[in-house]
């Protein structure tokens, strides 16, 4: 019995993981060779451009799937963050004895990096399960708002802390129950040693391939179409049998897992500062801006926003003060004109790209029939609103 | 090893079959000041066809709202298969196998055909999220499992060909059949179908009652439907539940029910005076 | 004593000014069922502009007329009510029949827009100004040992003529009757002949105007005006939304009821409870609120049909 059960659960084994093999070997290459060869400028851009993945695509779980619409992501990302600083700071401290970066690739330090965003993302998910139960029994702008709420609360908490014990003695000395509470408050977590930079992006990208391949199997499962239904009709998948709190709540913790994630590689990227007045209301609509140009609920449409939201800036410096206008103007036209987004539920592979090429192809054929028509429209919608002053004076 | 086996309990086969498939009893609801039903009492055989009907306004959604947990009931009980319902919500009462269908389409409108369906055969599958991520034999096997029965629900329902279509984007009448299909899916012992003919032509009609009538037995459900149609109403329906203002006016057979003079009068009114002639006026 | 006074007079100055950011809030969602995100952005707006405008016409320095101050708040709120108009007009009217997420995230993108053009030096600027002194800092009066400003008085006097005039024009004037009517609903009104469009506009006017006015009252009591993207606008902005909500939102009784209430808890909290985390008491209401009596104080629950 055993000797067939074997080969089985190894094949199963291998069917369920290779792709976290292939997620190693990935992040290994863009380490070894990809940020060799494009040097550290645009290796650093695409650190950001990683991070900005995992957060996208995290709140495209329960905003996109599960419909749910979260203002809150960047809470999530303050508490992983905070969480994997504190482990690897102080943890650097009480184990190995040094608060700088400490052995080399996936040396004891980079594991206690590791350790530490996973630990984040749990804290995380355990607050996401504390927002998640009262606010998911509202409706819709209720809901964000409250999401708001949370996230504001979470900020204002993280301000209260006490500063963050620089004295090495001191943090050996002290107890881990005592530690908690030295965050840095209103200046930051400062101090802590920063693994990632633009030489050593191993991690972001690892933590990239996971997230996109939860993202992936979750929409293609039984578990994520129930989100889906939940987004799409609330009331007739509660009438099927679908515990749709229950899914809500779900989706919110797995969401707020890997933001969590994203904030412990945010925390530890050279050149980024973890402080409370970066993480509030303005970081969640930076993260919403991404979902909901890419299409909430498409994972390589988050991938695409993402990297266009990180890049633009980048590419067009001299036009940094105009970066949130650009930003906002973008909301408003996508909302009136594709509120899908660039893919809405769909991802790359799944657009009809014949339909899609003739419709570019036709396009200037359309425009010019618009134009020659456009006169005449224009004309009876003004002759249609002077009958009808007229009506009305009658 | 004979042993003192009782003899299995005289259970009477006449009282296990006498359990109904679905039992309202004394069913009250009121809104503000508004009774939208009062004192509602029916019960469903199993394997039965039963119509609940009256005129527009008469609280018959309702009554489909109170028995699915939408609403809960002010006094009264919802049984389904013996087992008390009442207060429950929507999603167990669904688990327990009552299902229903909306009177105003409620697809997965942009999810495909087959996903809507998928959707609600997999309402009881036992896999998590932990073994949908790891994508385990068990998970692989329920997949496979939820495939193949969606699928032959849409080919016994005739949309086969339509199943990777988008639902929003099909015809009336095969969206009516897509909820069917997807409320089967969820094998279901009772099947609420609330207005299934509304808006069809005639040929779609006769499709839908044929259709309906065998549903029964090929999927060994019992069915309470509402409908404004008469004539598939008294047609296929063993017993007729009439109601207005949300008290019960008449219950029996069709014959009966046709020939009740306070449904008619529910429905049509009582004959007027006759108009006054022209001596009268002024006199 | 005097602490007590103090801070009652605290909570009706604040109170007054939550009322006022608070009716447009409510007034919007009465109508059209939707939280007007941007909002507070027109309390920003009201507030810079008040300050162009007394720089404009000379009145800048002290020893400004007495006039000064009703002439500034009647451009402002003018104004207001004009960038109201059109954010509507442009933005919202086109999705009335959008799933309400799509408006949701529109007004957080008129929010963002108004937030961020607002800071360039075009308009308004990065650096915070100080607003001049169109009314009197002097107190007016003292009770029980405190002193009653100026500001103060003016402050609750015109929120509480603002509220009544609000209240003829909701209840007692046709304007007001069609506003109801399209509150109750939107296709019922139009087929009596209420010219939906028309209505909404004057709702959203009027709420932009009272915001305006909000921020100007407020830019003449605390004087110091933060730039346009700063968070202090938008906590105002939310905490004066908590009040609509508490009060019960789309009712203009429970806006003012709602505003006293948040003013005096952050109020009387920050001084006999702890000073470091107002907000927090404000946000921690605002939830508890939506848990447990989403329709407010004095509002009534909206059931949706299945």
């Amino acid at each position: 019995m055993s000797a067939r059960a074997t080969p089985g659960v190894a094949g199963a084994a291998v069917r369920s993981l290779y792709p976290i093999v292939i997620g190693f070997a990935l992040a290994y290459l863009m380490q070894t060779v990809v940020a060799v060869s494009i040097g550290d400028y645009y290796s650093k851009i695409l650190i950001d451009i990683g991070i900005a993945i995992v957060l996208g695509v995290s709140l495209g779980i329960v905003n996109g799937y599960a419909g749910q619409f979260s203002l809150g992501h960047a809470g999530f990302m303050a508490v992983g963050g905070y969480v994997a600083a504190a482990i690897v700071y102080y943890g650097s401290i009480k184990l190995f004895g040094t608060k700088a970066i400490y052995g080399g690739s996936l040396g004891p330090g980079e594991l206690l990096l590791c350790a530490g965003c996973i630990a984040g993302g749990a804290f995380a998910a355990l607050a996401g399960w504390l927002v998640g139960q009262p606010s998911l029994r509202l409706r819709g702008d209720y809901l964000a708002i409250v999401t708001l709420g949370f996230g504001e609360i979470i900020r204002v908490l993280l301000k209260q802390t006490d500063d963050v014990v620089l004295s090495e003695k001191k943090v050996a000395a002290a107890s881990w129950w005592s530690l908690m509470d030295n965050l840095g408050g209103g200046f930051g977590f400062i101090g802590g040693p920063r693994y990632i930079d633009a030489k050593n992006p191993f991690w972001v990208w690892l933590f990239v391939v996971v997230v996109c391949l939860v993202a992936y199997r979750l929409k293609y499962s039984n578990r994520g179409r129930q989100l889906l239904a939940v987004r799409e009709n609330e009331i007739a998948a509660e009438a099927m049998g679908i515990k749709t709190t229950k899914a809500k709540v779900s989706a919110f913790m797995t969401s707020a897992f890997f933001a969590g994630i994203g904030g412990g590689l945010y925390a530890h990227e050279l050149g980024n500062s973890l402080r409370p007045a970066d993480l509030g209301f303005q970081k969640s609509i930076d993260i919403v801006i991404i979902v909901v140009l890419g299409g909430m609920g498409s994972i390589s449409g988050a991938v695409i926003a993402a990297i266009a939201v990180t890049l633009l800036p980048e590419l067009f410096r001299s036009f940094a003060e105009y970066r949130m206008i650009a930003y906002a103007l973008a909301l408003i036209i996508v909302m009136l004109l594709r509120p899908q987004g660039l893919l809405g539920l769909q991802e790359l592979w799944e657009v009809e790209w014949r339909a899609v090429g003739r419709s570019i192809v036709t396009a200037p054929v359309r425009l010019g029939r618009w134009c020659v028509a456009a006169p005449g429209r224009l004309r009876a919608a003004l002759k249609a609103a002077a009958d009808r002053r007229q009506e009305d004076r009658s | 090893m004979t042993a003192a086996v009782a003899p299995a309990a005289a259970v009477a086969p006449a009282a296990a079959a006498a359990v109904p498939a679905l039992a309202a009893v004394r069913l009250s609801k009121s809104f503000g000041g508004l009774k939208a039903v009062t004192d509602l009492s029916f019960d469903l055989p199993k394997g039965g066809l039963h119509g609940l009907i009256g005129p527009n306004g008469a609280g018959k959604t309702t009554v489909f709202n109170l028995l699915t947990g939408v609403y809960k009931p002010d006094t009264g009980a919802v049984h389904v298969g013996g087992h008390a319902m009442t207060g429950k919500k929507p999603s167990e009462i669904a688990q327990a196998g009552l299902v229903r269908t909306f009177q105003n389409i409620r697809l997965f409108g942009d999810l495909s055909v087959l996903d809507n369906v998928r959707i609600a055969a997999g309402v009881r599958a036992r896999s998590g999220l932990w073994r949908s991520l790891l994508r385990t034999p068990l998970y692989l096997r329920e997949e496979a499992e939820i495939r193949a029965r969606a699928s032959h629900l849409l080919e016994v329902l005739g949309i086969a060909h339509r199943a990777d279509e988008i639902a929003k984007s099909l015809p009336y009448g095969d969206q009516r059949r897509l909820e069917i299909a997807r409320a089967l899916a969820t094998k279901p012992s009772v099947l609420l179908l609330d207005e299934p003919v509304a808006g069809m032509n005639t040929v779609e009609k006769k499709a839908m009652r044929g259709l309906i009538q065998s549903l029964r037995s090929q999927f060994d459900v019992s069915i309470l439907l509402i409908e404004h149609d008469m004539g598939l109403v008294m047609d296929i329906c063993e017993q007729i539940t009439v109601i207005d203002h949300g008290v019960t006016i008449a219950r029996g057979v069709p014959t009966e029910i046709q020939s009740d003079p306070a449904v008619i009068e529910a429905y049509l009114g009582v004959p007027d005076e006759p108009a006054p002639t022209a001596g009268e006026i002024g006199a | 004593m005097t602490k007590f006074v103090q801070l009652l007079l605290q909570t009706l100055t604040l109170g007054s000014l939550y009322a006022l950011i608070a009716l447009g809030y409510t007034l919007v969602y009465g109508i059209l069922r939707f939280i007007n995100f941007a909002h507070s952005d027109v309390v920003t707006f009201g507030a810079w502009v008040a300050f162009a405008i007394a720089g404009a016409l000379g009145w800048a320095g002290t020893g400004s007329p007495v006039f000064a101050m009703p002439v500034v708040m009647i451009l402002a709120m003018a104004a207001s009510a004009a960038l109201g108009f059109t954010i509507e007009r442009l933005a919202y009217r086109p999705l009335r029949k959008a799933p309400r997420l799509n408006v949701l995230i529109t007004a957080i993108g008129v929010s963002l827009l108004l937030q961020n053009a607002g800071q360039l030096q075009a308009l308004f600027g990065k650096d915070p100004v100080k607003m001049p002194r169109l009314l009197s800092e002097a107190p007016l009066f003292k009770v029980a040992s405190v002193q009653v400003p100026w500001v103060d008085v003016a402050l609750v006097v015109l929120t509480v003529t603002l509220v009544i005039a609000l209240q003829w024009l909701v209840f007692r004037t046709k304007l007001g009757q069609a506003m109801r009517a399209v509150s109750w609903s939107e296709q019922t009104a139009a087929l009596m002949g209420v010219p939906v469009d028309k209505v909404v506009s004057i709702t959203f006017m009027i709420g932009s105007a009272l915001a305006a006015a909000g921020g100007v009252l407020y830019g003449l009591k605390y004087r110091q005006l933060n730039q346009t993207a700063d968070a202090l606008w938008m906590l105002l902005g939310l905490k004066a939304f908590v009040a609509a909500v508490v009060g019960g939102i789309g009712n203009v009784r429970g806006a003012v009821l709602g505003a006293v209430l948040i003013a005096f808890i952050e109020v009387f909290g920050a001084g006999y409870v702890s000073s470091k985390m107002p907000d927090l008491f404000v946000f921690g209401v605002l939830i508890v609120m939506l848990l447990f009596r989403p329709a407010g104080l004095l509002g009534t629950a909206t059931v949706e049909k299945v």
